[in-house]
């Protein structure tokens, strides 16, 4: 059953959802409430322990949620569902499989599911012996073997934990590259997480932000960054009274402010748009501002081709 | 998937250009030096999308641009063709004699390299409007 409040065309919406792994603990992901259209490149973003593979295990099914709900297409997560596709950050394996036998098992356990082309390219058997034991493989090659069977699998929603993590520069560019090729051709959904926003900023369209468990920001990149300013003025940050201040620090005689506008700018300020990286960095400061996770103008228009 | 793309973007994440403008800029370029004519077939979006790793959407920003400054056009299944040409200044222009006139004076004057480029763009910067490299063009 579609409960109400999910969008028709979301891919994956959360709903006051919290995790907590043990019973006094504190919450690893609290109150997370946001809505990924189908069809977004999402990076997931967020410093080390914000929260990140928990949420994509919550997504994946691979936890259960301690209060709240969080949905696929519509219907609760769960585990082995034949529309999501999962790279876990420790890339489970089964590490006395060889590359090839892996890639057969993934093949069986996906049946009329599988793209046996899409896993070789990924896995790309010239770059080392596919009768090698997945133990004996280096980080960086198992992780291109956890991607190949992720990539494998015909799925409409792809959740990858540090996909480039443990990949040199080049095998980075490649697997990028395939990976956004892949999804210009079917629209699949991704959500990626990475510690380092730069790694993500070109390929994805979407943001979330994560921060000591709390989303900080959810929405396109392009509809965060226009509703955001850098700002510069002459006197202190009592100016700054009606905006959004996310951050404010003073320069000389001014300050220069992060701000959410709640309308006109005084023309004797200097605006400018922020980064994607200050964005996100401000988001991950001792900030009173509240999260930001969803935009009047919240649906991506650019997706079609 | 017929014939090599014949034209390879290199996308430099360093320049504070934004990408789909460096597509864009590379196109204009390459029709500027004559390295594309028209007829010539651009890579498809996947195919960009693969080599640059860039959001398919930039891409296609970028494809769109070049299409409403008429220099592209997209023929379905066949690809993204040139259909328009940039520059009517070839190095045996008259434009280019009288250039190397004006330069020559300037260095004879004992302007710098530097000061005459320098003079040069702020010309240009008064002729012609720049596009801000990290405005987004308002497309809400």
């Amino acid at each position: 059953m579609t409960s109400p409040a999910s969008s028709p065309d979301a891919a994956l919406t959360a709903r006051g959802l919290a995790r907590r792994h043990r019973r006094r603990g504190r919450d690893v992901l609290q109150d997370a409430t946001f809505e990924l259209p189908a069809g977004v490149i999402c990076a997931l973003v967020g410093p080390n322990g914000s929260g990140k593979s928990t949420l994509l295990d919550l997504a994946a099914g691979v936890q259960r949620p301690t209060a709240g709900a969080v949905e696929v297409f519509g219907q609760p997560a769960r585990t082995a569902h034949p529309r999501v596709a999962y790279l876990a950050q420790e890339r489970p394996l089964f590490r006395g499989f060889t590359v090839a036998e892996t890639l057969r098992f993934a093949a069986r356990a996906n049946p009329g599911n599988w793209d046996a082309d899409m896993a070789e390219r990924v896995a790309d058997a010239s770059r080392f012996d596919h009768g090698e034991r997945i133990r004996d493989l280096s980080g960086g090659q198992r992780t291109r073997v956890a991607l190949a069977v992720a990539l494998g699998k015909r799925a409409d929603l792809l959740l990858l934990d540090e996909p480039m993590a443990d990949l040199d520069v080049l095998a980075r560019q490649e697997l990028m590259g395939l990976l956004l090729a892949h999804v210009a051709e079917t629209g699949t959904t991704v959500v990626m997480s990475s510690h380092i926003i730069s790694e993500l900023a070109d390929a994805c369209d979407h943001l979330l932000v994560l921060h000591e468990g709390r989303v900080r920001l959810c929405g396109g990149i392009e509809e965060l960054t226009d509703a955001h300013a850098v700002v510069t003025l002459p006197g202190g940050a009592d100016q700054l009274a009606g905006h959004v201040v996310v951050e404010s620090r003073a320069a000389g005689r001014g300050t220069t402010a992060l701000i959410r506008p709640t309308g006109v700018l005084p023309a004797t300020w200097q605006v400018q748009q922020p980064s994607l990286e200050e964005l996100v960095h401000a988001h991950l400061g001792p900030t009173t501002a509240p999260a930001l996770t969803h935009l009047a103008a919240n649906r991506p228009q650019d997706t079609a081709a | 998937m017929d014939g090599a793309a014949v034209f390879a973007f290199r996308i430099d994440r360093r320049s504070g250009v934004a990408s789909y403008l460096q597509i864009v800029q590379q196109v204009q370029q390459a029709l500027r030096l004559g390295l594309l004519e028209p007829g010539d077939r651009l890579p498809t979006a996947r195919e960009v999308v693969e080599a640059t790793a860039l959001n398919p959407n930039t891409v296609l920003k970028a494809y769109r641009e070049l299409e409403s400054q008429g220099l592209v056009e997209t023929r379905r299944r066949h690809g993204t063709f040139v259909v328009g040409t940039l520059g009517a200044a070839p190095a045996d222009s008259p434009w280019h004699a009288e250039l190397a006139d004006v330069a020559g004076r300037a260095r004879a004057a004992g302007l710098e390299r530097e000061d005459l480029a320098a003079l040069f763009g702020s010309v240009l910067d008064g002729l012609y409007p720049r596009i801000p490299p990290n405005t987004p063009e308002g497309s809400r």
